[in-house]
């Protein structure tokens, strides 16, 4: 029983980077009817950048949680405007191929950088250790990654939900025709929206640092699961997208307590089952 | 005449005396060069504890070869390609390598399913090959054949030799977490062999997906297993080890008696994650650079050469290179039925390979293995000085006896 809660508590912190990662690219889908497959690899990023300041500038992790989002931002703006924009009026079908290229070039130039083994980085030692509660032990740094997340999870739902800036995104994202009808510069919009998708991919990827190989091809491994989960929640849908991050993030650790072989197979029979049974996804609606 | 006899003998046996055997003098080539390949991953998961730098390492052994017995008649090239891994793409490469550049011999080959499928080329072609890298003894075994040969280490050493050691020396209590493909589960069933041999007891085994980023699961089972385990048994390589190591600092698994032994490590892994991560962990090994002085020297060669210090990977494709060569001008020829002539049943000793032989049976190559730790980061008294040799396992012990062998050439 302790075995099991220790499990569902493993899940939820996994589920905290699938939570992130979708997140943002659910907020990207949303605004830019795009389909970001560099979200991976601006992930892979954000640890990078975490090493980076790190080992050159001596900054702390601390630091690092606010500085390497808004540095792996300010290279995805310089993407979205050199690159991504441009195809905003032809099939979206361009834009994931153009990501999926962009993807290849960002792994590659990490990898003949820092080549293919990863560098090392430790966490910081206010959270080093565990917290333990009779039987249960909590690794505290796991407890930090839940709580934070969380709570920039929550964030991110007020500001969509209560803020002006939020109303815009929102109105953009249902009907871009109306509202600039409505006398709305969207298009003022869609640089730092995607900014923002994509600073939440490199806090995934600073949260990441201390606790998985920072390797070139981190993100690689992860963004399967993350369109998997895009899917499951519903396509653009923002609360699905958090939920089941954190859902898929329990099954799968679920499943390797009883059947290892399955557990990584599991998000993609959920994600099967869901698209035969509500084909808009758990949270979305058929347009 | 029986007189007669006797003298154009003893003539015949002077003059073969007197001159200079053919192998001393010069050696023939069938196509007027020697074209050594290095066939490895040069861009995945294996590029740093192999790749571009044993290319490197191979030319490093030509050149010093060349330096010590004079030229060969020809030029020796040195060609190489990345296999990516893949066993397909292994077998086309090493076919072009063989018919189209004329290679003599096929050198590394890390990753097991590519080096059983340029097993196969290599029997087909009737070429020499010899692997370093890769792992399984399948090589020596069920896929031996007459042109391959198995160099540095396979998963029984591994598994006889840290299995063995730990099993006696720290537990008798075994979890064993390994990545379920070709490699992780012959090296499960090496493992547990070694450990029930020694008489000890694997209490649960779990092979995990591949490429996996989160271990705590298996963590946490680690914890809660009973009766209690003494020793957890990781099968997984690179990135995955990474990850796993990096979580089992996390779940403060150390201080709670449990031991971490490796199956595979490589200098590179050390180095990746830092000595502190992997502080105390076990593992088997064929060669350190830190061994004795001969391995130092050489060590700081290739470190000049290539501004890293060398895995065993390296000094296993440097050391491979040189006793070809060797065999070539042995049989003073480089026709691939004498050179495997020349090398069967041959002994030696170099800064890489101790106490050698080159087993005319199996075409396994026995020498010494190490059983090594990993040091604290308090001891570590030079870049890259992160192992300590506990002990040597001598040849004769370290690898499977011919006894075992399944190989009918």
């Amino acid at each position: 029983m302790e075995n099991l809660l220790l499990q569902v508590f493993n899940g939820l912190v996994n589920g905290a980077f699938f939570a992130l990662l979708s997140l943002g690219l659910a907020v990207i889908f949303g605004m830019l009817r795009v389909v970001n497959f560099m979200h991976g690899a601006l992930y892979m990023l954000g640890a990078f950048a975490t090493y980076l300041l790190g080992t050159s500038a001596g900054v702390s992790f601390w630091w690092a949680l606010v500085l390497a989002p808004l540095a792996v931002a300010a290279v995805g703006i310089v993407l979205e405007r050199l690159f991504l924009r441009r195809l905003y009026d032809v099939d979206p079908l361009y834009n994931l191929l153009l990501t999926f290229g962009l993807t290849l070039v960002l792994q590659d130039t990490m990898r003949l950088r820092f080549g293919i083994q990863g560098v090392p980085y430790s966490a910081p030692s206010l959270l080093k250790g565990a917290i333990v509660w009779g039987n249960l032990l909590f690794p505290t740094y796991r407890l930090f990654v839940l709580g934070f997340s969380v709570l920039i999870c929550l964030l991110t739902w007020w500001v969509i939900e209560w803020t002006r800036v939020g109303m815009i995104v929102r109105a953009a994202t249902e009907n871009p025709g109306l509202t600039r009808a409505l006398g709305i510069d969207v298009d003022r919009w869609v640089p730092p929206v995607f900014a923002f998708g994509v600073a939440l991919a490199a806090l995934a990827g600073v949260l990441a640092a201390p606790m998985r190989n920072v390797s070139p091809l981190m993100g690689a491994d992860l963004i399967v699961t993350t369109f998997a989960i895009v899917v499951i929640g519903g396509l653009g849908s923002i609360l699905g997208s958090v939920v089941t991050g954190f859902l898929v993030g329990v099954i799968v650790a679920l499943g390797a307590v009883y059947y290892p072989p399955v557990s990584n197979t599991l998000v993609f029979v959920l994600m099967a089952i869901i698209l035969l049974l509500r084909p808009a996804g758990l949270f979305g609606s058929l347009e | 005449m029986k007189r007669w006899g006797v003298l154009v003998g003893a003539a015949v046996l002077t003059i073969a005396l007197v001159a200079p055997a053919p192998s001393q003098g010069q050696v023939r080539l069938t196509s007027g060069k020697i074209v050594i390949a290095v066939l490895n991953d040069q861009s995945g998961v294996y590029k740093d504890l192999s790749g571009p730098t044993s290319v490197e390492a191979v030319r490093m052994a030509v050149a010093d070869f060349e330096q010590q017995f004079g030229k060969f008649p020809g030029p020796v090239e040195i060609i190489s390609a990345d296999h990516q891994n893949k066993p397909d793409l292994a077998n086309v490469k090493a076919r072009e390598f063989y018919e189209r550049y004329g290679a003599n011999i096929i050198l590394d080959v890390p990753t097991s399913s590519a080096a059983l499928a340029v097993a196969e080329a290599a029997k087909e072609l009737k070429r020499l090959y010899i692997n370093i890298t890769a792992a399984t003894t399948q090589l020596t075994n069920d896929n031996c054949n007459k042109y391959t040969f198995h160099y540095a280490y396979d998963t029984y050493m591994l598994a006889n030799g840290t299995a063995t050691e730990v099993t006696k020396k720290i537990g008798k209590n075994w979890y064993i977490v390994y990545p379920n493909y070709a490699f992780g589960q012959d090296m499960e069933r090496s493992f547990r062999a070694a450990i029930e041999r020694s008489g000890g007891k694997v209490l649960l085994s779990d092979g995990t997906p591949f490429p996996n980023d989160d271990f705590s699961t298996y963590l946490i089972k680690a914890r809660t297993l009973r009766p209690t385990m003494h020793v957890l048994g990781v099968m997984q390589a690179g990135g995955d080890l990474v990850n796993f190591v990096k979580q089992y600092n996390e779940f403060g698994l150390r201080s709670k008696g449990v031991n971490l032994a490796i199956g595979l490590l490589f200098l590179s892994d050390v180095h990746a994650l830092g000595v502190q991560a992997f502080e105390g962990t076990l593992y088997t090994t064929p060669w350190e650079w830190v061994l004795d002085k001969q391995s130092r020297e050489w060590a700081d060669r290739f470190l000049a050469r290539t501004k890293v210090r060398p895995t065993f990977a390296h000094a296993g494709n440097y050391s491979a290179t040189w006793q070809y060569l060797s065999a070539v001008r042995r049989a003073g020829t480089d026709q691939p039925d004498a050179v495997v002539a020349a090398l069967e049943g041959f002994r030696f000793s170099d800064f890489f390979a101790r106490n050698a032989e080159i087993r005319r049976q199996d075409h396994r190559v026995i020498h010494d293995a190490y059983l090594a730790r990993v040091k604290a980061p308090s001891e570590v008294k030079e870049p890259w000085d992160y192992v300590e040799i506990l002990s040597t396992i001598p040849a004769g012990e370290a690898f499977q006896p011919l006894s075992a062998s399944k190989c009918k050439q």
